[in-house]
């Protein structure tokens, strides 16, 4: 009985079967159709509705985008156009953008100045690069650092002593720092720097700068006011500014939200808690008027500034909760290892936590600059002129009068090739930060 | 365990001298109102070998992690390599220096590559230039036999390499005491005997060691005392060959029976 068990049971393969093509059913695009549209009667069904459906869409846009006039000077002249061309008017009148693309990017900025703009914008790309892609040179970066100040030289212009005596604030706060963070605590020294970056910047360096401005005026550019700026300029002013500056304070919150200072804590849990309960347009209301009640009398504190900074703490609240997420993500492990090799709190923070945090928080924070970017339009309803206003603007304008869909269709192509840009950026990144299962 | 006719091990390097690597006086923890542990009491000379054994929940990861301040102690003193220690940061993390510890885990950092994870300590908290960190970094992982994996991510590895990149990375801070909580816990069988090895060689340099772990083997051959733990108090200790064969306690004896009994 047993005998017979063993026999049947008892296998040996001797030779190993050559690899063979899979059926044709299974390759190429017929597998890919039969998968995907067709793999049953109710699939087939919706596949060829979806294609009746996609084919009535497109035969009206794409004639109306395509069939469009580029050339014309109002929109009466751009409809006989069509008028004449088509015996109807279903077509789009590119036109006003052809006619008013300058006023849409650089608002009223005067026109002699645009160079200006223009080796800003410039400026800023050669600045980002090297924080985007670290196998770029990293002397990139001293662009990256002097940017901000050549930028508001170039854009608002005056001599360049004002940006530089800023600068100057900050290398004077660096300086106090470290000399005083080796005699005593890093608290003192940080609460000392800033006292004295902060008196430079009001009572030191204004007078300095006059003085400057009397004697040697250099690069002296031809004034241009805040209200002046507009358009796509104003949505990258305010946007980049508030991307920049809300990810560095959002770490911030989000560790003092963890901390174990009981004040720390509470101060980042309130501002946190309250900036996110509050509408952003609220905070622009407060920017461009309430604040001006709190300032001392004659001090001019510029419009632009005072949206970027709420802009930037409305986004780095969020931010805060963002990279808390991805903080909370990491296990407890991580931690444990960095302190028991000996890192302090700054130095596991910068070299093991903040690495895995930001990386794990990608999406989340894309995200939030995504959404600061687009908020940027609600600007319009505190009297700047960016690209939303300057329609209305235009339209304002009796050659253009009732003209809509051609500004929108592309105002919301600028900013959807932002923000694809910023998406697919990200999406790059967390490919290559993967370090896992590889 | 057959570990001994696998391997001869080198006892005679394995000295104990009379200077006192780690003294635990009367310390207390609690966790809110449970109290973890109970008046330990214990001295560690340099150079000796404690394996810590017991049933979970019993505090032996606890006691080993107040030792480098993982866990706070309510009570009581510890005083590891001269300093004591206390709520003063800096006087921690000069002790968690000196200090090597490998989890259950690993916690390798999985954005750094094996080197990396080696050369963090050394280049920011020891100040060691680049390369002479990355020598030492390689000197440590040929010791722990996996050189050519410096290049990849600890996702790449198994779960015994990275053990053994653990124990290269904390001995990259040429740590004078070494602390394991339960190293080969997390690991498959066959991986165990990697990581024990590498922990025996260390032994046989005359590495100060206190060990949390099931391995009854590794404690017998390696150790020079075992310390039953229960309830997070300090219950027997003894030689191993005296632990092993003639428990003193009813608990430590119910313990031995459960765990090698089978």
């Amino acid at each position: 009985m047993s005998d017979i068990r063993t026999q049947d049971i008892a296998f040996v393969r001797e030779e190993i079967l050559d690899q063979q093509p899979p059926p044709r059913s299974q390759l190429g695009v017929a597998k890919w159709l039969r998968e995907n549209l067709f793999s049953n009667w109710f699939n087939g069904l919706l596949t060829i509705v979806s294609i009746v459906v996609l084919f009535m869409v497109l035969s009206s846009v794409l004639p109306w985008v395509f069939g469009g006039v580029w050339d014309a000077g109002s929109l009466a002249e751009c409809r006989d156009i069509l008028n004449e061309r088509f015996g109807n008017t279903h077509y789009a009148c590119w036109a006003v953008i052809t006619e008013r693309w300058q006023q849409l990017i650089f608002g009223f900025y005067p026109e002699t100045e645009y160079w200006r703009a223009i080796v800003a914008f410039v400026l800023m790309l050669v600045a980002i690069m090297p924080v985007l892609f670290d196998n770029l040179p990293r002397k990139l970066l001293w662009v990256t650092i002097a940017f901000p100040f050549l930028m508001v030289w170039l854009v608002w212009g005056g001599t360049i002593w004002g940006p530089l005596s800023v600068a100057v604030g900050f290398v004077i706060g660096g300086i106090a720092f470290s000399i005083i963070d080796r005699r005593y605590s890093s608290i003192i020294a940080l609460i000392a720097a800033v006292l004295i970056t902060i008196v430079w910047w009001l009572f030191i360096g204004p007078s300095v700068v006059e003085g400057l401005n009397a004697l040697i005026p250099l690069g002296e550019l031809k004034r241009v006011e805040s209200r002046e700026l507009g358009g796509f300029m104003i949505c990258l002013i305010i946007g980049i500014s508030g991307i920049a500056l809300s990810l560095p304070i959002g770490i911030v919150l989000a560790l003092g939200r963890q901390s174990d200072l009981f004040i720390v804590k509470m101060i980042c849990v309130g501002f946190i808690e309250f900036i996110r309960g509050v509408p952003l347009i609220t905070l622009l209301f407060t920017a461009s008027l309430i604040l001006n009640y709190f300032l001392p009398p004659n001090t001019t504190f510029d419009l632009t500034l005072r949206v970027i900074i709420m802009v930037t703490l409305f986004a780095s609240a969020y931010m805060a909760e963002v990279i808390r997420g991805g903080l909370a993500a990491l296990p407890k492990g991580q931690y444990e290892a960095a302190d028991a090799l000996g890192l302090d709190y700054w130095k596991a923070q910068r070299l093991v936590i903040m690495p895995q945090a930001l990386k794990i928080s990608i999406p989340g924070i894309v995200n939030t600059f995504i959404g600061l970017f687009k908020d940027t339009t609600l600007v319009m309803f505190i009297g700047i002129f960016d690209m939303l206003a300057l329609s209305n603007a235009i339209r304002a304008n009796s050659e253009w009068n009732g003209i809509y869909w051609e500004l929108f269709v592309f105002i919301g192509l600028i900013f959807w090739v932002c923000c694809f840009a910023m998406s697919q950026y990200s999406q790059w990144l967390e490919r290559k930060l993967r370090t896992d299962h590889r | 365990m057959s570990l001994a006719e696998q391997r001869s091990i080198d006892r005679t390097q394995m000295k104990v001298s009379d200077e006192i690597a780690i003294q635990i006086t009367n310390m207390n923890k609690w966790y809110g109102e449970f109290h973890v542990l109970r008046d330990i009491n214990l001295t560690v000379h340099r150079g000796e070998r404690i394996v810590i054994a017991g049933p979970s929940g019993s505090g032996k990861s606890t006691m080993i992690r107040c030792i480098n301040r993982l866990e706070e102690h309510q009570q009581g003193k510890i005083i590891v390599d001269g300093t004591e220690l206390s709520s003063d940061l800096k006087n921690v993390d000069k002790i968690r220096s000196e200090v090597g510890m490998c989890f259950q885990h690993f916690n390798l950092f999985p954005h750094l590559t094996i080197l990396e994870n080696c050369t963090l300590a050394p280049m920011w908290v020891r100040k060691t230039p680049k390369k002479e960190a990355e020598e030492i970094a390689m000197h440590f992982l040929e010791k722990v036999k996996i050189p050519e994996q410096a290049g990849k991510y600890p996702g790449q590895l198994s779960g015994g390499q990275q053990q053994r990149v653990a124990i290269a990375r904390s001995l990259c801070m040429k740590p004078r005491i070494m602390l394991f909580d339960e190293p080969t816990s997390a690991l498959d069988p066959e991986m165990i005997k990697e990581v024990l090895d590498t922990m025996i060689e260390l032994a046989e340099e005359g590495m100060t060691m206190l060990c949390v772990t099931h391995e009854m083997g590794f404690a017998r051959q390696v150790a020079n005392r075992v310390i039953f733990m229960d309830q997070g108090q300090i219950v027997e200790q003894n030689e191993p060959e005296e632990f092993f064969n003639n428990p003193k306690s009813e608990r430590t004896k119910l313990f031995l029976s459960q765990i090698l009994g089978h």
